[in-house]
């Protein structure tokens, strides 16, 4: 299951990284999108995948005894999801604001400081 | 001797806030400081005349060997007592001469310091020290030229100062580190008393060029001489101490210091004396050209340098002994004429030449010194210069004949730039001035008579400083030497030869005019040549930095990114086949079941159809599909909270994608088929280098992981049982503030951007 997912990340990284080369703006951001989908699946593969149980203690028990999924990537995960939400939001109002400002959505056009 | 060295720095730093308790006073209080040095030194003359120097050393960088050490011999000490001697003159002469300018403050701060760091250059033993100090002579004569930073001209001579002896201390630094690797050694005591892994090494003339380099351009050797009369720019203080008594004389302090260890061959003879002999006759020839009192000092400096670093090319006995006596000489001299000039400047507001004259009546005591300095320029008896040149003559006549000529010659325009100098704006009628002149107060005529005094005193017993040259000489010989200094030697032929010069330079006095007309020709070559290359030079530094800009900094954030991804990718690939064990990747296709398959599929496919959306809807869309894909991932692969948090989360991307989105224009077709080619390789070069990376990844496993530790303790320290909240809000609590915060600010970030209105009403 690692070779799928491992290839389901290098197209998502692909796209990602072509995205963030096009010159409008919108592009960009949604280049981003796919990068953040990239990068959470990486940590989540690259620490080893299970199809066991979720990283629960059940009741009654004080410790995990059987295998359970690794609840370390799975928090770090939580919080790059959290926080990619967060830039791509700011990156779109920007990206809005500027295009109100500027009247154009091409990367090109706004290379200028004074416009 | 640390403490002598380096409390110079710290009265430095302390100087702006000392001047302030005191404004009046703080000049003559500072100038102390050098006065208690000089007597310091003093205190050390009959040891070291006696030939016993006083060697200190700090542990520095003990890591690396490194020490600072301090050597006191004759040079050192002939050098330490005419900056501090002459600095104490300078400090109480500045406190008059800047009376009441704002930057007073400012002034004491670098001056203070370019001392210290001008002792440090004399007296370190360690080249590496050595080095560091005289870059920071460089630095403060940077900021001492360019005192009056409001005028342009002053900030060009101190750039113009600065780039020319900066380049040359580089040029020194690697110099000196090839010194110490070849020899083994960073002191020079140790280097000179064994010199032959230098001398025999293939590199020496390398080392040869980049020291001359370092020492040429310090020294206002030509062609380097253009920054020295430039930098006349600064305060008339500074051109005395820093551009006429020590620092440009640091050159030679260090082809001196230096010729124990790399002097003696052919080339130091040739290189040395070649450019020695070119300065001191170009220079003094233009400096007949000159009608700016200070310019005239300054191009008759260059001059003295060029003859300094001749004798020394020279490095025979008699030469060593001349350049000693010559520098002495010089120093005295120079300096008194540069406070005379400074006075007169002060005094009438001008320093023209051609609008001076009969200041005699009105300025008596700075007549006074300026005629004494003005004599002893000329080589006359009974003044010191007469002294010095006649030592001058006697090494060069037993020298040969082509030296003799050149100085002569030099000697003969010197006499009569002295005289134009020193003599003329004091004698004939009296001239109508910008200001109405009088006799400066006693601060601004105590360093020419002082200086003026001992060029008498000296002149007629020459004895008396003849211990502390020869002790001098004798450290740059590297043998004991006993020189014997009278004023009258009887009837010989360097008498004649004197005499000679005197008639040669009363004749070139009375006939100025015409000469400058004759020799009017060869002016523009002397004088235009290597100021106009270095402008060339600078023009063409900013060319090229701008160039590279324009081509670095181009503002398009594609060319940026593909030129990062390209490298990361280049360098990545390279790493990973050069390094990793490729043979560890094993592709199991056989433990994936028909639902992973369908998902996977779906994931590629939408995000493929992400990219070659043609319109914003379509791509909104599909992204949705990958976000919901991973989420569903993260479901199959036993984290139910990363897959709520997904679904949670691509879901509100996907209403303000739409929400904002829904505004922007339609997408357009940017790129050329080749752009996106590009892009498509790169892109592809990326994502192949993250399937490989991750293949790699999860086939080794180096360390245990911790989480055994979260999922054993989870309950019983955190009171959770899903162990990823518990990681979250306790163990690693922090890390969630953070997280928290950056939402928070983003948030803000996004309130504050809506709510912005842009463009004509101003501000919300």
């Amino acid at each position: 299951m690692e070779a799928l997912l491992a290839i389901v990340i290098g197209v998502l990284y692909a796209s990602g990284v072509y995205m963030l080369m096009r010159r409008s703006i919108v592009k960009l951001i949604i280049g981003l999108a796919l990068l953040a989908h990239g990068a959470s699946l990486l940590v989540f593969t690259a620490a080893g995948l299970t199809r066991a149980v979720p990283p629960v203690i059940p009741f009654g028990e004080k410790a995990i005894t059987g295998t359970v999924a690794d609840p370390l990537p799975q928090a770090l995960i939580l919080t790059a999801i959290v926080i990619s939400f967060g830039v791509q939001a700011f990156a779109m109002v920007l990206a809005y604001r500027a295009y109100q400002t500027v009247g154009t959505d091409d990367l090109d056009d706004m290379k200028a400081t004074d416009t | 001797m640390i403490v002598a060295v380096l409390s110079g720095f710290v009265l430095a730093l302390l100087a702006p806030s000392l001047y302030r308790l005191s404004p009046r006073w703080a000049g003559c209080v500072f100038s102390l400081f050098p006065a208690a040095l000089a007597l310091y030194f003093l205190s050390h003359m009959e040891g070291v005349v006696a030939g016993e120097a006083v060697r200190v050393t700090y542990p520095w960088v003990p890591a690396m060997g490194l020490e600072l050490s301090f050597n006191l011999d004759g040079l050192g000490l002939l050098f330490a007592l005419a900056i501090t001697v002459v600095g104490t003159l300078i400090i109480t002469y500045a406190g008059s001469y800047l009376h009441g300018h704002p930057s007073l403050p400012r002034f004491y701060l670098f001056i203070l310091m370019f001392m210290a760091s001008m002792l440090g250059v004399v007296l370190s033993d360690n080249l590496i020290a050595l080095f560091v100090f005289w870059e920071l002579t460089s630095i403060t004569s940077y900021f001492l030229i360019g005192f009056e930073h409001d005028k342009d001209t002053a900030r060009a001579a101190a750039l113009q100062a600065l780039l020319v002896t900066g380049t040359g201390g580089l040029a020194l630094m690697a110099g000196v580190l090839l010194m110490g690797q070849i020899g083994g050694s960073f002191e020079i005591s140790a280097l000179a008393s064994d010199n032959a892994a230098l001398h025999g090494h293939h590199l020496y003339p390398l080392v040869l060029a980049l020291v001359f380099a370092g020492a040429f351009t310090k020294s206002a050797q030509v062609p380097f001489h253009f920054w020295l009369p430039s930098a006349m720019e600064a305060p008339t203080p500074v051109s005395a101490y820093l551009h006429s008594a020590t620092m440009v004389k640091a050159g030679v302090y260090l082809l001196a210091r230096f010729s124990p260890v790399l002097g003696g061959s052919d080339i130091w003879l040739y290189v040395v004396t070649g450019f020695g002999a070119a300065t001191m006759l170009v220079s003094a020839y233009q400096a007949l050209y000159q009608t700016d009192l200070k310019k005239i000092l300054a191009y008759s400096t260059v001059s003295v340098l060029g003859t300094l670093t001749m004798l020394i090319g020279l490095g025979n006995k008699l030469a060593i002994q001349a350049a000693m006596v010559f520098l002495m000489a010089h120093v005295l001299y120079k300096a008194a004429l540069f406070l005379v000039a400074g006075s007169i400047d002060h005094e009438t507001g001008t320093r023209d030449v051609r609008q001076l004259g009969g200041l005699r009546k009105t300025m008596p005591i700075i007549c006074a010194g300026a005629a004494i300095g003005a004599l002893s320029m000329a080589g006359l008896p009974p003044f010191f210069g007469f002294v010095g040149k006649e030592a001058l003559y006697e090494a060069l006549t037993h020298d040969n004949m082509l030296v003799t000529v050149v100085g002569v010659l030099t000697s003969m325009l010197l006499f009569a730039v002295a005289w134009l100098a020193g003599i003329r704006p004091f004698s004939g009628e009296e001239t109508h001035t910008p200001k109405h002149p009088h006799d400066p107060p006693w601060t601004m005529w105590l360093g020419p008579v002082f200086l003026g005094c001992l060029s008498v005193l000296f002149g007629l017993m020459p004895a008396l400083p003849e211990k502390l040259l020869s002790a001098a000489a004798g450290s740059v010989l590297g043998k004991e030497v006993h020189m014997h200094l009278a004023l009258w030697h009887g009837f010989n032929p360097l008498l004649v030869l004197s005499l000679v010069t005197f008639a040669l330079g009363v004749l070139v006095y009375l006939n100025v005019d015409r000469l400058q007309k004759v020799t009017e020709f060869a002016l523009p070559a002397v004088r235009r040549g290597p100021s106009h290359w270095y402008a060339l030079w600078l023009r063409f530094l900013n060319w090229s930095a701008a160039g590279q800009t324009r081509v670095l900094q181009n503002g398009y954030l594609r060319l940026y990114l593909g030129t990062i991804m390209t490298v990361t990718a280049v360098l990545a690939w390279y790493t990973v086949l050069a390094q990793a064990d490729v043979g560890v990747i094993e592709f199991n296709w056989g433990d994936i079941g028909i639902h992973e398959w369908v998902l996977g599929v779906v994931t590629l496919v939408a995000s493929i159809a992400t990219v070659r959306a043609q319109t914003f809807l379509r791509a909104v869309m599909a992204l949705g599909v990958v976000g919901y894909s991973v989420a569903l991932f993260f479901v199959l692969y036993g984290a139910p909270d990363l897959a709520m948090t997904q679904f949670l989360i691509e879901t509100l991307s996907l209403i303000l994608f739409v929400f904002v989105f829904y505004y922007m224009p339609p997408f357009k077709r940017f790129s050329t088929r080749g752009v996106i080619l590009r892009h498509v390789a790169i892109g592809t070069a990326v994502g192949a280098l993250f399937t490989l990376l991750v293949l790699v990844a999860t086939s080794v496993q180096w360390h245990p992981t911790i989480s055994t530790y979260f999922s054993q303790n989870s309950y019983l320290m955190g009171q959770g049982r899903n162990i990823v909240n518990v990681i979250l809000v306790d163990f690693r609590g922090f890390d969630t503030l953070g997280e928290i915060t950056v939402l928070a600010v983003a948030g803000i970030g996004v309130y504050s951007l809506i709510r912005l209105r842009l463009g004509k009403g101003g501000g919300s």
